[in-house]
């Protein structure tokens, strides 16, 4: 038997099975997404069918809510990003060093990462920005201020907060272990060369840090563009369209309006955005990676 | 072949652990006071029937209508047994996706209020058995209205509404002078905000589907409506649905409030209530006409044509909306707690009547709605607070979204309303009701 020839033949072939097993998992939901987004199928109403085309995808892309939709889901991305990163740094720096009670510390910055997105928002809304009975309303009431009807006045900032405090010790402890395998003897000798602590963090750590950072975001941004339990239990997406983000979007027209085909079309926009968040996300990420 | 067969067996003894037996009846019910009770009383109907077992789901309203919606639609066949409304009864019914109710003779049709059989039917078919109904009405604090030197008749107008709520407003002592509906949902401020529309005139669709949001009779109402809230109304209103102010009002915190007729049973109540014997009822407002003042709703239980288990489901159906179960429900848990809202005969029944006030406003709101004539101008749509059709349920959605948005002060009333128009609009076309 000339065995060295199907070597390669027989590698593809054992291979094979998970390979087309992980495309069949990614293709056909995919597919079936894609065919629904052209179709007319609304749940309420099946007997209504037919080709739609691109019908669908105007009327989601046409939606009053679409534009306002996009943005919210952008802002919600990014303001958590940017916060989560600068709050996790500070930590983290502050926490490098050691001092009596410092595990416990730790123990206790982290723990927000580790309650349920659906209790984190029950747990803002009714026992913080709740205007009547709320932490928040009472220091106002306190200091004899008016207190904030924070769900209905600043939606989109409420949910930016409580998402930031969820997610600012997964920022946290990723730097964390970073700085854990920094290099002491560099920071003695630029002491000794007389860098101060803003020099230090400037021309160290953060250098040392920027791989985590990038990793930090890329994870981040795939759990925020989908952000929607937090959504669903504070602010239902409103008022008016005001906290309203594609994945809710979405939902509203799949489980609201039951109608299947524009929820597709949705879906397959919402891929698309993904895609072009990602891209550019992973050019800057790569660019860290090269540093 | 050995493999073969012991695959087989252990698939046969897989099915048969997941218990998929016949005799097995899925219900899915919402988790509404009534619905927990019925669960709990079942025990009784299933001593009565030894091979009948029951499972339920017992779910959160949205939850509900989402899982029920996809499974009818779908044909799933997971349940065989469904809580639904009047909103989707006579739609389902048409569609034939549930079965046509068949009672025998002792179950007394006859004593069914018409206004339930009514809406719940469709061409004169009845396709689910009402469990409990209500309309709505006015719950006001004769305390604070008597102090204020001022009447309420039983059937009162906006007007005079707005000048009471003017008169008892009294945020410094904690007492608003009128507490509404403000959250968004087609259920929550829409179902308020579209019996104001009605009395004021307005409707929802033209006798050609299109919509008809823009009219001046809609400003009108809206206008009205975010008006008086912002003015004599509790801070926060835009959040506040029926358990909100429920809360509110058995604080002693809401002057007047017209909502669901069942309210009225707890805020009577003195365990909850710290204002259960200064409370009086009358009809709802109107304005310029009386058509659609109040609202019709009733929690059904229908048959999906899917099930397998049609005889037996029929038979729990049955029961549950049995006079013999709601004297069950009156001589486990009290006559004040019984499913209303079904029967004639529960309203002549002393019990009841006595451990009930509100029994004769309940009645009379419920039999004066009447889901085919709810407008000032005729619509070929039934229904008072929503319309039968399946856009309704987006739509309103919508336009709930914009009011609370307005209510909030977000937007003026007239944006809210001319946004509300185009999407309406846009949902309508789509459906092809025009071009």
């Amino acid at each position: 038997m000339k065995f060295d020839l199907n070597k390669n033949t027989v590698m593809n072939l054992l291979k094979a099975p998970s390979i087309i097993v992980l495309f069949l998992w990614m293709i056909v939901p995919l597919s079936m997404t894609l065919y629904f987004s052209v179709i007319r199928y609304n749940l309420l109403n099946p007997m209504d069918t037919g080709f739609e085309g691109l019908g669908n995808y105007e009327f989601f892309l046409t939606d009053e809510a679409f534009m306002p939709a996009v943005f919210n889901s952008l802002i919600l991305v990014v303001s958590i990003i940017t916060i989560t990163i600068i709050l996790g740094i500070i930590l983290a720096v502050l926490i490098d060093r050691t001092f009596p009670g410092r595990g416990l510390v730790r123990v206790m910055l982290i723990a927000p990462f580790f309650i349920m997105p659906t209790v984190n928002a029950l747990l803002w809304k009714n026992m913080f920005m709740n205007p009547v009975y709320g932490m928040f309303a009472f220091f106002s009431n306190t200091f004899g201020l008016e207190p904030i009807d924070w769900m209905s006045d600043f939606p989109l900032v409420s949910i930016i907060i409580m998402l930031s405090w969820q997610w600012t010790p997964f920022a946290l402890l990723i730097f964390m272990t970073a700085l854990q395998s920094q290099d002491q003897e560099q920071k003695e000798a630029a002491e000794l060369d007389g860098a101060g602590f803003f020099a230090k963090f400037y021309y160290l750590t953060l250098p040392h840090l920027a791989r985590s950072i990038a990793i930090v975001i890329m994870i981040q941004m795939i759990f925020h563009l989908s952000i929607f339990a937090d959504i669903l239990i504070t602010t239902g997406g409103g008022p008016g369209n005001e906290s309203t983000n594609l994945t809710y979007m979405i939902f509203t027209n799949a489980l609201l309006d039951f109608d299947v085909g524009i929820a597709s079309a949705g879906g397959v926009f919402a891929i698309i955005l993904a895609n072009i968040v990602a891209y550019f996300l992973i050019k800057q990420v790569g660019k860290s990676l090269m540093a | 072949m050995k493999v073969k067969n012991i695959i087989k067996t252990s698939m046969v003894a897989a099915i048969a652990t997941l218990g998929l037996n016949a005799g097995d009846l899925t219900i899915a019910t919402v988790n509404n006071g009534h619905m927990v009770e019925m669960q709990k009383l079942s025990k009784t109907f299933e001593q009565q029937n030894p091979d009948i077992k029951l499972k339920w789901v017992v779910l959160e309203e949205g939850v509900l209508r989402q899982r029920v919606t996809t499974d009818i639609a779908t044909k799933g066949g997971q349940f065989d047994i469904m809580t639904i409304g009047m909103y989707e009864a006579p739609m389902w019914g048409k569609k034939g996706w549930i079965k046509e109710m068949k009672f025998d003779a002792s179950y007394d049709e006859k004593d069914l209020l018409p206004a339930m059989v009514d809406g719940l039917s469709n061409d004169g078919k009845l396709y689910a058995a009402p469990f409990y109904g209500e309309s709505s009405m006015l719950m006001y604090r004769s305390d604070l209205v008597a102090n204020a030197g001022m009447t309420i008749s039983d059937n009162p107008t906006w007007g005079h509404i707005q000048d009471v709520a003017k008169a008892i407003h009294n945020p410094k002592d904690g007492v608003y002078g009128i507490c509404l509906r403000g959250k968004a949902g087609w259920g929550d401020n829409m179902a308020f905000i579209s019996t104001m529309a009605n009395t004021f005139g307005a409707q929802w669709f033209d006798k050609d589907g299109k919509p008809q949001l823009d009219s001046p009779a809609w400003n009108h109402a809206a206008n009205f409506y975010v008006d008086l809230l912002s003015k004599y109304g509790p801070p926060g209103s835009s959040g506040n649905s029926f358990n909100e102010i429920l809360a509110l009002y058995n604080e002693g915190k809401c002057g007047m409030w017209i909502d669901a007729t069942i309210a009225a049973s707890f805020i009577t109540d003195p365990k909850q209530s710290k204002v259960h014997d200064k409370i009086a009822f009358a009809q709802s407002p109107v304005a310029v006409t009386s058509k659609g003042a109040n609202w019709l709703w009733s929690w059904a239980l229908a048959i999906p044509t899917s099930t397998k288990n049609a005889t037996d489901a029929q038979k729990f159906v049955s029961w549950a909306t049995s006079k013999e179960y709601i004297e069950l429900v009156g001589k486990t848990n009290g006559w004040g707690k019984v499913p209303t809202g079904t029967r004639k005969s529960t309203y002549e029944n002393q019990n009841f009547k006595d451990a009930a006030v509100f029994a004769d406003a309940e009645l009379k709101a419920i039999l004066s709605a009447k889901p085919k004539d709810s407008t000032l101008n005729p619509t070929p749509f039934v229904g008072v607070q929503f319309v039968t059709i399946p856009e309704f349920q987006g739509i309103a959605t919508n336009v709930g979204k914009q009011m609370s948005s307005a209510l909030a002060g977000k937007v003026s009333v007239t944006k809210a309303l001319e946004s509300s128009q185009k999407s309406a609009d846009r949902t309508m076309k789509r459906a092809r009701y025009y071009k």
